[in-house]
């Protein structure tokens, strides 16, 4: 499908946050390789959107296909942050659970999910969050089968509740500034627990505790990214190439990682303080820090970088 | 049912399971050998801290290599929401623990869910829902948000949301629906032992995941199936 | 929900032979379009489906426009719309017809 050609799209000036999936899914992948499942011209859209007046999308907001990332054979999954915040319905889910149950029989090199979701879709929310469970099923038996199962985070949803479960199945997660990773947004802790434990206006405390940098920082994520789509290949590319293996020496090796992370910080009240604790010099400058100078800060935190996921 | 009388029926001869801060480790006689038990007791959140517990005693069990059965009780709030909590990483923790209950089914241990009061969103996912099967009893309560919440983010009038509710499984809070959309496999007789009701559970558990067919054959997810089976026919046909 | 189709006489058709195309994305303020090339080389069909009701006078205006400056013959146009302000829906379908053009 047209609009599927990347010819006008320059990997290295395009913002990732501000592409859309299938920009994202264009400029990452080798030129003309993609092929989607149920396009658009498919029509499988939301079959409950209609019953509370909302407007649906003809891919219901995930874009799901096959294509290559330097000559080898990819599936490819990406959600749309800007409809319904890119969250999980009954035909998204299914979408994404049929890619993963898919990899079983074609053994790709990788599976690649580009999350951009802030959760389960409520008018949807029984088949979103059965088919959380079930993608989360299907990537540990991905896993299993030796195929790495990746997923890049930095669009404007982010990538909240379900969609952070998901994330933690995955073999390596590679995030950018702007990709924020957590369970409860900021507006659902302030609203269950009041604006004293979280403050959602406060955007800086949002970026400090759930942003792509505290997650590298601490080893929630493999690999930290520049905004545009060839950071996110080449991060890609090297992941793929250095996934754990999913077995019991990984997960008594993750149980240890946590395990010592909540001893170590679990008295912190700031990301600063955590990133203070780790040895970094001057924690106040974090956010500010570009890519490089992060980069540095990176190297020396010894939570960064493990096999424990 | 009370976990009490959860455990007790299912292994009257006694058993040693505890509950700690909400928090249940443990095991039970069941036929020839053990049945471990973790869960979540008291409409518990889950958190970092207990997660990382309960994926210990999973861990534990995988490493005795006993391939014995693992009882998932519970009775939960949601994600524990605060800002401790998603500092530390609570996606990871959850994850991982959901991990650790996928990696026991993998290694021979069946891993059944059992939801006896409430249970929700992330808390939900990593414990109940990453079992092989789950059962529930009369009464459980699983929800994705209350229907006041929902109403809150979708800004519908909460005696319209109600209305829908009746008729719309799919969106609405509750038990059957749950059953309806596949990720509740079966609900138990609380009038009868749960050892037998458990054992032919274990018994009848399928090796493929069933959940997206069941919620087409129940209607309470009809469409999910149907699309996961064209996602893999157009990847196989290239 | 409203949903509107309006059916149009070209005097040519669209050039190039791109089967389908899409453009843009459903959300607050903005909509996606579908086109593809699968009627007479004469016609054009617009279905929309937008939940902002009562405007389908601006709708006809701004689709006859369309099909007036961009003669889209062979094409059905499916739009999903989020609520898109006319001048927004003009540059996109415009965007849409380049795209099958290619």
């Amino acid at each position: 499908m047209a609009g599927d050609r990347a010819a006008s799209i320059d990997p290295d000036a395009l913002s990732w946050y501000e592409a859309t999936a299938r920009q994202r899914v264009l400029a990452l992948t080798d030129p003309g390789s993609f092929r989607e499942f149920l396009p658009p011209t498919e029509r499988r859209m939301s079959p409950h959107l209609p019953l509370f007046d909302l407007p649906r999308a003809f891919d219901d907001g995930i874009v799901v296909g096959r294509a290559r990332l330097d000559g080898e054979p990819v599936l490819i999954a990406a959600q749309e942050g800007r409809f319904m915040g890119g969250a999980f319905g009954e035909v998204h889910g299914g979408k994404l659970v049929g890619l993963l149950r898919a990899a079983l029989a074609l053994k790709p090199k990788a599976v690649l999910i580009l999350f951009d979701t802030g959760g389960v879709r409520l008018q949807e929310a029984n088949a979103g969050e059965t088919a959380i469970a079930e993608a989360m099923r299907a990537i540990v038996d991905v896993r299993v089968a030796g195929i790495p199962v990746i997923g890049l985070i930095g669009g404007r949803a982010g990538c909240y509740g379900g969609g952070g479960l998901i994330a933690g199945t995955c073999s390596r997660l590679a995030v950018s500034e702007g990709g924020r990773i957590s369970v409860s947004g900021p507006e659902v802790i302030e609203t269950n627990k009041g604006a004293e434990e979280f403050d959602s206006r406060d955007r800086a405390l949002v970026w400090r505790t759930m942003g792509g940098k505290h997650r590298r920082l601490i080893g929630g994520a493999d690999a930290f990214c520049a905004d545009t789509v060839s950071a996110f290949r080449k991060a890609a590319r090297d992941l793929v190439g250095r996934a754990p293996a999913f077995d019991l020496d990984t997960l008594e090796a993750e149980q240890a990682r946590l395990e010592a992370r909540i001893d170590r910080f679990g008295d912190c009240r700031d990301a600063t303080d955590v990133w203070a604790r780790l040895g970094v010099n001057d924690p106040e400058s974090v956010p500010a820090m570009d890519t490089d100078a992060f980069a540095e800060t990176v190297a020396r935190s010894p939570e960064a970088d493990h096999d424990a996921r | 049912m009370t976990l009490a009388e959860i455990l007790a029926s299912l292994f009257p001869q006694g058993h040693a399971v505890a509950v700690r801060e909400g928090l249940v480790t443990g095991t039970g006689p069941f036929g020839d050998g053990p049945m471990h038990v973790v869960g979540i007791d008291g409409d518990t959140p889950l958190g970092v801290d207990g997660a990382l517990v309960l994926s210990r005693a999973v861990l534990n069990a995988v490493r005795t290599g006993d391939r014995a059965p693992i009882l998932v009780a519970v009775d939960s709030d949601s994600q524990r929401m605060s800002r401790r909590d998603e500092l530390l990483g609570l996606n990871e923790c959850l994850a991982h623990l959901a991990k650790a209950l996928l990696l026991a089914d993998r290694s021979g241990h069946p891993t059944i869910g059992l939801i006896y009061g409430h249970t929700a969103a992330g808390a939900f996912i990593a414990t109940a829902l990453a079992t092989r099967v789950l059962a529930a009893l009369p009464g459980a309560n699983p929800s994705v948000m209350d229907l006041p919440s929902v109403a809150r983010v979708t800004k519908l009038p909460l005696d319209t949301l109600e209305e829908m509710a009746k008729s719309t499984p799919v969106f609405a809070p509750g038990l059957d629906n749950m059953v309806a959309a596949g990720a509740v496999h079966v609900v138990l007789d609380p009038d009868r032992p749960l050892g037998s009701q458990i054992r032919a559970v274990i018994d009848t558990i399928e090796a493929e995941d069933v959940r997206d067919r069941l919620g087409a054959e129940r209607g309470g997810r009809l469409v999910a199936h149907t699309v996961a089976a064209a996602v893999a026919d157009q990847a196989r046909l290239g | 929900m409203e949903s509107l189709t309006f059916r149009h006489t070209t005097k040519k058709p669209l050039p190039g032979s791109v089967p389908s195309a899409i453009t843009g994305v459903v959300a607050s303020g903005n909509l996606e379009i579908l086109l593809e090339r699968v009627l007479p080389p004469d016609a054009c069909e617009v279905a929309i489906e937008t939940p902002i009701a009562g405007y389908g006078d601006v709708w006809e205006a701004v689709v006859a426009d369309f099909v007036a400056r961009a003669q889209p013959g062979g094409l059905r146009i499916s739009i999903n719309d989020g609520g898109a302000r006319p001048d927004t829906v003009s540059l996109r379908l415009l965007q849409g017809a380049r795209l099958m053009e290619a």
